[in-house]
């Protein structure tokens, strides 16, 4: 069954591993280069190679997603669709161990190559991910690590099992629109829970450097005057959020605003940085600075965040996940090619 | 094992729509059986059912002793031809054979072979690129191959041309003299299947119309005519099946186990197309009540 | 060796049709005895029948003591038909060609001969069964 597999996707297997293997040829012969960049001149990095860089960054994105489109999908439906279902079954394997070899076999290579090209993409773009510290955010977080492993069995399993539905190879559409929507979820509403956050709270004061702290918005709008915090920026870590909040929690209303800050009478808008944890400096801007020591007298900076030294456990929460969905997919195509046919 | 095909009220629903009906079958193995019915009349159903693609929604099946596709052993026995020999376009003939002994423990290559080179294929050469004669030759070698007991082919000769139509027969006629396999056959062209086979299935419109032994078929119908009188009478154990009437004349088809010898009665053999298009009209005309038995004035 | 053929249409069974067969070529002398008849599975492989039809057919013959079958060989012939060759019939030859000749002073064609011969013979032979 095996080798029965492996001549069926022949043509899609040669393709995936020539592609993989193009990327990666192309990235040995630029990958020196930005190492030395790195060595050299580390502010030249984003410049160098530009190109590639987003490309890479499109490709990773798109490559686990691939996989359950091109392996996935075509995997039962293409017999169904053909007729051949009516051959592959009435041979002396029964339907369970067919399915069974088909969808361990495709879809481990597949997902394997997925992670391989992530490693690959991982080894060049190491400076830039060292200098960025940016690989916990969510726009980063899919990318790297062993998580498309998870992405691509996930991709695959939704794409066996669409295509079992639809009967077709085309239902590929549908299988993007549940990957994407899973993974938006999960992101979003999941992964900030795999571990309670982190809590800080730090005294309200200006940051000296327009790069360090946390970002913050002062402005006077329809509702009157308000002050936000953006999230904040953790190195290698995940800043969920950042909030201007007194002892119980409450955010500083308009009218305070007003009496604390009454140099900013018209339409203001203040954009600045507060000192965030342990990056407390001396401001810059007078008339803020004072603003800010008002507002301090009763609020301060809370900051929610993911450390650092999560990143891993995280990745191997979210691939774990991501396995575990693949694997219900699976055992669901299974029972259906069982009975439903039957 | 004396039973190829043993169903009771076996029923196969789609919805609403039944495409096999309370079939009540018993197939017996050492023969070549020919089902024949028109198109949709549920041929291809209970095919299905019989290999194991489809499960019944009422009744059940037996395939020589055993529920279908139970399991490697069951699966071994039954050699499949599907409707239009499906077989994978991308793929070459060898590839075919090689897939053949990977999913058959039974597989004989040297029979495989032997076959794919007295039809003179070429093994490099890809499937699509087959004529219709030529697909259903290879589709024929895959399914004795696995060494079967039994064949079941469905309508394996329809989109064929005549000459690989004959060729067709004539290869599976050998392969039954040589395996001694038996061999269930649909079509919906009663000519195809009168020269090979010996126990014949009618179905139409999802139902059983008649089964059984060619030989004992065509000894027990007959084809009676008369000049048309009113009030003529018949026994009440001839079964009508078909009846007409001119202003001079009646004919009807009439089964009875013994010869009739009454004289009133001028008795005709009958033809197989013959027997079968009875029961065919028979069974479109009236599919629910039963044929009343009598002339009808 | 003797090559059967089929007549779909000619209202005997393809059994009857190669015992027919057979009993002609040894009337005709094409036939000898201890000549072998084709294997079932040469009849089945040109005529596309059902080899059971052969079978039949070969076991009539057997049955009628003008074939036997040599186990793992084949069926052969073991005997001629009645001695009289068709040309020792002369006085029933005569007696044929006589009322072929009346028949056609009646105004009878070709067909209606042949459909006149057909139907009396059938009927006497059904008579004969009967």
């Amino acid at each position: 069954m095996i080798r029965l597999t492996w001549r069926q996707f022949r043509t899609e297997a040669i393709i995936g591993i020539g592609a993989v293997m193009v990327v990666a040829v192309v990235l040995a012969i630029t990958g020196p280069h930005l190492i030395s960049v790195y060595r050299t001149a580390p502010d030249q990095l984003t410049s160098t190679y530009p190109t590639l860089q987003t490309g890479l960054g499109v490709l990773l994105v798109v490559v686990p997603a691939l996989t359950g489109v091109f392996f996935g999908a075509p995997l039962i439906a293409r017999e169904l669709e053909t007729g051949t279902y009516r051959l592959a079954w009435t041979q002396s394997v029964t339907r369970l161990r067919w399915a069974v070899v088909k969808l361990a076999f495709v879809g481990l290579a597949s997902s394997l190559l997925a992670e391989v090209f992530s490693l690959v993409a991982a080894w060049w773009a190491n400076p830039i991910d060292i200098t960025n510290a940016t690989r916990f955010d969510p726009a980063n977080f899919g990318m790297l690590g062993i998580v498309p492993f998870g992405y691509a069995l996930f991709a695959f399993a939704l794409g066996a099992t669409t295509g079992l539905l639809f009967r077709k190879t085309l239902p590929a559409m549908a299988t993007l629109v549940g990957y994407v929507g899973v993974r938006y979820l999960v992101t979003f509403l999941v992964r900030p829970h795999f571990e309670a956050p982190l809590h800080e709270t730090s005294a309200l004061k200006m940051a000296n450097s327009p790069t360090s702290g946390v970002g913050f918005n002062f402005s006077r709008g329809s509702s009157g005057l308000s002050l936000t915090a953006q999230n904040p920026n953790i190195p290698n870590g995940w800043g969920l959020s950042a909030q201007i909040v007194d002892k119980s929690g409450h955010e500083p209303t308009s009218a305070f605003l007003s009496r604390a800050c009454p140099q900013f009478t018209g339409p203001v808008q203040g954009v600045g940085r507060l000192a965030g944890g342990s990056h407390a400096q001396a401001g810059t801007n007078g008339n803020m600075q004072t603003c800010i020591e008002s507002v301090a007298t009763k609020f301060h900076l809370l900051l929610t965040y993911q450390p650092a030294n999560r990143y891993w456990p995280f990745q191997i929460y979210e691939t774990a996940l991501f396995v575990v969905l693949g694997l219900a997919l699976a055992g669901l195509t299974l029972w259906w090619v069982r009975r439903r046919f039957a | 094992m004396t039973v190829a095909i043993e169903t009771a009220d076996l029923t196969k629903r789609y919805g609403r729509r039944a495409a096999l009906a309370e079939c009540t079958l018993s197939i017996p193995t050492g023969r070549i059986v020919g089902l024949v019915g028109p198109n949709g009349a549920g041929k291809t159903t209970l095919l299905h059912l019989a290999v194991g693609l489809l499960e019944p929604s009422a009744g059940s099946i037996e395939v020589l002793g055993h529920r279908p596709a139970e399991g490697p052993e069951q699966l071994a026995r039954v050699g499949f031809v599907a409707q239009n020999t499906p077989i994978y376009t991308g793929m070459s003939v060898a590839d075919h054979l090689r897939f053949g002994s990977w999913t058959n423990p039974n597989w004989d290559e040297a029979l495989a072979s032997g076959r794919i080179e007295l039809l003179g294929l070429d093994p490099k050469q890809k499937t699509g690129s087959l004529s219709g004669g030529q697909r259903a030759q290879l589709a024929l070698t895959l399914a004795i191959a696995k060494r079967p007991e039994l064949l079941i082919l469905d309508e394996p000769v329809a989109s064929l041309d005549p000459l690989a139509r004959r060729e067709f027969l004539q290869a599976l006629m050998a392969v039954v003299v040589d395996h001694g396999v038996s061999v269930v056959l649909s079509s919906h062209l009663v000519a195809d299947l009168e020269r090979v086979c010996d126990y014949l299935v009618v179905l139409v419109a999802s139902r059983v119309a008649v089964a059984g032994d060619i030989d004992e078929l065509l000894a027990t119908h007959h084809r009676l005519s008369a000049r048309r009188r009113d009030g003529l009478r018949l026994p009440s154990d001839w079964g009508v099946i078909e009846q007409s009437d001119t202003d001079r004349q009646s004919t009807m088809i009439v089964r009875h186990e013994e010869p009739i010898l009454d004289p009133a009665w001028t008795v005709e053999q009958l033809d197989l197309e013959d027997l079968v298009l009875a029961y065919m009209s028979r069974a479109r005309g009236d599919q629910n009540a039963p044929t009343p038995v009598g002339v009808r004035s | 060796m003797i090559e059967f053929h089929l007549d779909a249409r000619s209202g005997v069974s393809p059994y009857q049709q190669i015992v027919r067969q057979v009993r002609h070529a040894l009337r005709l002398g094409l036939l000898h005895e201890g000549d072998q008849l084709p294997t079932v599975k040469e009849v089945v492989e040109r005529l596309a029948i059902n080899p059971n039809t052969v079978l039949k057919a070969y076991k009539e013959l057997e049955h009628s003591g003008l074939a036997a079958p040599r186990p793992g060989i084949g069926t052969f012939v073991t005997a001629t038909l009645s001695d009289s060759s068709l040309a020792a019939q002369g006085p029933l030859r005569q007696e044929l060609l006589r009322w072929l000749a009346k028949a056609r002073r009646a105004g009878l064609d070709e067909e209606s001969i042949e459909a006149l011969f057909q139907d009396s013979f059938r009927s006497s032979a059904e008579e004969a069964i009967a």
